[in-house]
């Protein structure tokens, strides 16, 4: 498959772990962040952990959507939903994440009219197929999904398609960074950079970084030799002292971002003064609202949207394993409460989390390396 | 009562709590596994539960006899490759070629719902003859119920098969042993793709066609090649090669090691997986068979299986290990690994 065979290339990749391998400093432990969940995935899948060198530590960012998205959003817009003329539609992802009584799937069960869409525009779709219903898109994601929600809501809008609404999500990545950097428990030695989310924003917005942070940052895409070839660019900034943006992924990634995304954005949405981050907590200018041009497809000015918060659960211990302050295993909840099949934080549902990626690929195969003790 | 009598007579013993029943509780993964060993086992068979294999084997008067049973809900009835009814033949015929039995006769139970279009339902009786008559089975019989519309969804097909056991083969977990090859009969994963595709609700079309098809031709012809050799076959239908082989990891108490980069799969399979950040190991396969074969007889079966019509593309895909045990490991070329869990709930396509 192009694109894909030549980036997993077992000779190549060899050959960038055998990089990583001699520029390495034995001496030194290096703490490097992949923002995106994308990432997280990736290097569960590929087993990239057992071919990097132990002093290289791969901490696992606020990059995944579903993660971060407090659990009051789903509960309202659930509460909307009850209305059974209204149509619950939402990518496949949020559909196992636990809400107050339940996950879209289980509010399904019990008669709810949910259904998972590809695309907003399906969502489109769904509400010209359903004239005598309400469809409401729960909209999710940061940049990267963002744009096609813009033009999904201007299509509505040329459209005329008023049985159709968004209850927004969007939220922005470089808020969450700066957040994450603000923390005083966490020292990171670089960032592996968002790949998807810059095909929109491009590489310039990055660049306080490594200008105030002094932190290098590479752009990179999702396939194996993507990934160990940003390690070995921010290998390489860091023997030399340097901080700057670099861009790995430039078969798919513009420096300047993607305008026309960019423009359907400002066109359809505009800043929440604040934002509350699961985990994170409130951060201001860290999402998207629907402008008020648009209000008549902005779910939450057309429906009583209760605005539930809830706390997370005590124990659980999201926040911290989503600043990478934690490892997944060192939370209280870890395999025991919380497992994929019952979920009790977002990190454990998406594929992206976290969590739920520790469980499936790492923690299990850890247990079975210390339960006899030899490698596997 | 005396004491005496209350030893052996274990009560069932339930461990299946979820309130409700969900959609993953017939997904084919954990869930369906959790309901099935949680309440169904328990209560039906009470302790003396054995793993759970396609077909039940019976001893009738001294004759041997293989049974199973299957229920089809797919929609759209119709998809590139095959449709309901054919789907409810050979998806039953499957079950017994996999339990080591020929195929002899199926009965079958049509649901439909009012107002169903009488062309729509002959065409799926058609497939069904024609099915049948491919796999050399004989319909013995059948049973109609028709509900209210509404009620369901155009039609469902249930369908009970009987088989006669091959000689010379035990399908049994137990026998697996540590150095056993797995051999699987060709590319995943084109089953559940091409379903997800004729829904219609993804914007991607795809070159694809359901595998569905009746197996019995190449599980004789392993038989043949290595009979005694076989341990153990499943065909991995709902849930993938990951939840079977998970199954047999389970059931034989050993690891299974499977080479990534062994099984087949089509680009168009791979690309839309890639896309819709699904595993082809979990997605759904309607005309291909796993088997474990002893080490000394696997090329035998491979070359067998390669030589029959439709196995041209059967490989060995991994192996039976001592570790890790009862998971199943994914390596890769460049030495990294991963393990790889059942099927939870349903496979969803995730966004970014």
């Amino acid at each position: 498959m192009k694109y894909v065979d030549e980036f997993r290339d077992p000779e190549l990749i060899n050959r960038a772990a055998e990089q990583i391998r001699r520029l390495a400093d034995p001496n030194r432990h290096y703490r490097l962040m992949e923002v995106c969940g994308g990432h997280t995935h990736a290097i569960y899948r590929f087993g990239l952990k057992d071919i990097l060198p132990e002093n290289i530590e791969l901490i696992h960012g606020p990059g995944c959507p579903v993660c971060v998205l407090p659990m009051g959003r789903i509960d309202d817009a659930l509460a909307v939903a009850q209305d059974p003329d209204v149509i619950f539609a939402a990518f496949g992802d949020m559909m196992r994440v636990p809400g107050t009584h339940g996950s879209p799937l289980e509010h399904k069960a019990r008669g709810m009219d949910v259904r998972i869409v590809y695309s907003p525009t399906d969502a489109i779709k769904l509400a010209k197929m359903n004239p005598a219903k309400h469809v409401m898109f729960f909209a999710i994601g940061f940049e990267t999904t963002a744009p096609s929600t813009a033009l999904t809501l201007k299509r509505a809008k040329a459209e005329g398609i008023h049985n159709f609404s968004v209850f927004c999500n969007h939220v922005t990545i470089i808020p969450a960074i700066r957040a994450i950097l603000d923390s005083p428990d966490m020292r990171l030695d670089g960032f592996i950079g968002p790949g998807h989310v810059s095909t929109v924003i491009g590489c310039r917005p990055y660049e306080w970084i490594a200008k105030n942070e002094h932190k290098p940052i590479v752009v990179c895409g999702f396939e194996p030799l993507d990934l160990l070839q940003s390690i070995v660019m921010l290998l390489k900034q860091l023997q030399n002292d340097e901080a700057k943006v670099e861009n790995q992924y430039k078969r798919v990634v513009p420096w300047e971002g993607n305008r026309a995304a960019l423009k359907a954005m400002a066109e359809t949405f505009q800043l929440r003064p604040y934002f509350e981050w699961r985990g994170l907590g409130f951060i201001s200018q860290s999402a998207l609202r629907i402008r008020d041009e648009y209000a008549e497809w902005d779910s939450e000015q057309r429906f009583h949207v209760p605005g539930i918060r809830v706390t997370d659960p005590k124990a659980a211990q999201c926040g911290e394993v989503l600043k990478g302050v934690l490892k997944p295993s060192q939370c209280k909840l870890f395999g025991k409460e919380c497992t994929p099949e019952n979920p009790v934080g977002a990190l454990m549902v998406s594929s992206e989390g976290s969590c739920a990626a520790y469980f499936n690929y790492e923690h299990r195969k850890a247990n079975l390396v210390a339960s006899i003790g030899v490698s596997v | 009562m005396s004491s005496a009598t209350k030893i052996g007579v274990s009560a069932p013993k339930i461990r299946f709590r979820e309130p409700q029943i969900e959609m993953a509780h017939g997904a084919g993964g954990k869930a369906s596994r959790r309901l099935v060993e949680g309440l169904f086992a328990p209560l039906f068979f009470g302790a003396s539960a054995e793993p759970l294999s396609d077909a039940a084997q019976l001893k009738i008067n001294g004759a041997r006899l293989a049974v199973t049973t299957d229920s089809f809900v797919v929609k759209p009835l119709v998809f590139p490759g095959g449709s309901i009814g054919e789907l409810a033949i050979n998806g039953t015929v499957n079950d017994l070629a996999v339990s080591g039995a020929k195929p002899q006769a199926i009965v079958v139970t049509f649901i439909l719902e009012a107002g169903l279009r009488t062309d729509v339902l002959q065409a799926e009786i058609e497939a069904m003859a024609k099915a049948a008559q491919e796999a050399g089975v004989r319909i013995a019989g059948g049973d109609t119920k028709v509900v209210e519309h509404g009620k369901a969804d155009s039609m469902y097909i249930t369908t009970t098969g009987l088989g006669a056991p091959l000689p010379g083969v035990e399908i049994n977990p137990q026998s697996v042993c540590p150095g056993d090859k797995i051999l699987l009969s060709g590319p995943i994963g084109d089953h559940g793709i091409t379903i997800l595709l004729a829904r219609g609700e993804l914007d991607m079309e795809g070159d694809l066609r359901s595998d569905t098809r009746c197996v019995f031709p190449m599980v004789n012809a392993v038989v043949e090649a290595a009979g005694p050799g076989i341990r153990w076959m499943r065909d991995p239908t709902r849930g993938g090669v990951a939840t079977s082989l998970n199954e047999l990891a389970r059931d034989c108490g050993l690891g299974v090691v499977l080479f990534e980069d062994s099984v087949p799969i089509h680009d168009a399979v791979r690309g839309a997986c890639e896309l819709l950040g699904l595993d082809p190991l979990h997605i759904a396969n309607e005309g291909q068979f796993l088997a474990v074969v002893a080490p000394e007889l696997a090329d035998a079966a491979l070359k067998a299986l390669k030589q029959t019509p439709g196995g041209d593309e059967a490989r060995i895909i991994g192996e039976i290990r001592e570790q890790p045990v009862g998971s199943v490991l994914v390596t890769t070329l460049y030495g990294g690994s991963r393990i790889i869990d059942m099927l939870v709930g349903d496979p969803l396509p995730r966004i970014c």
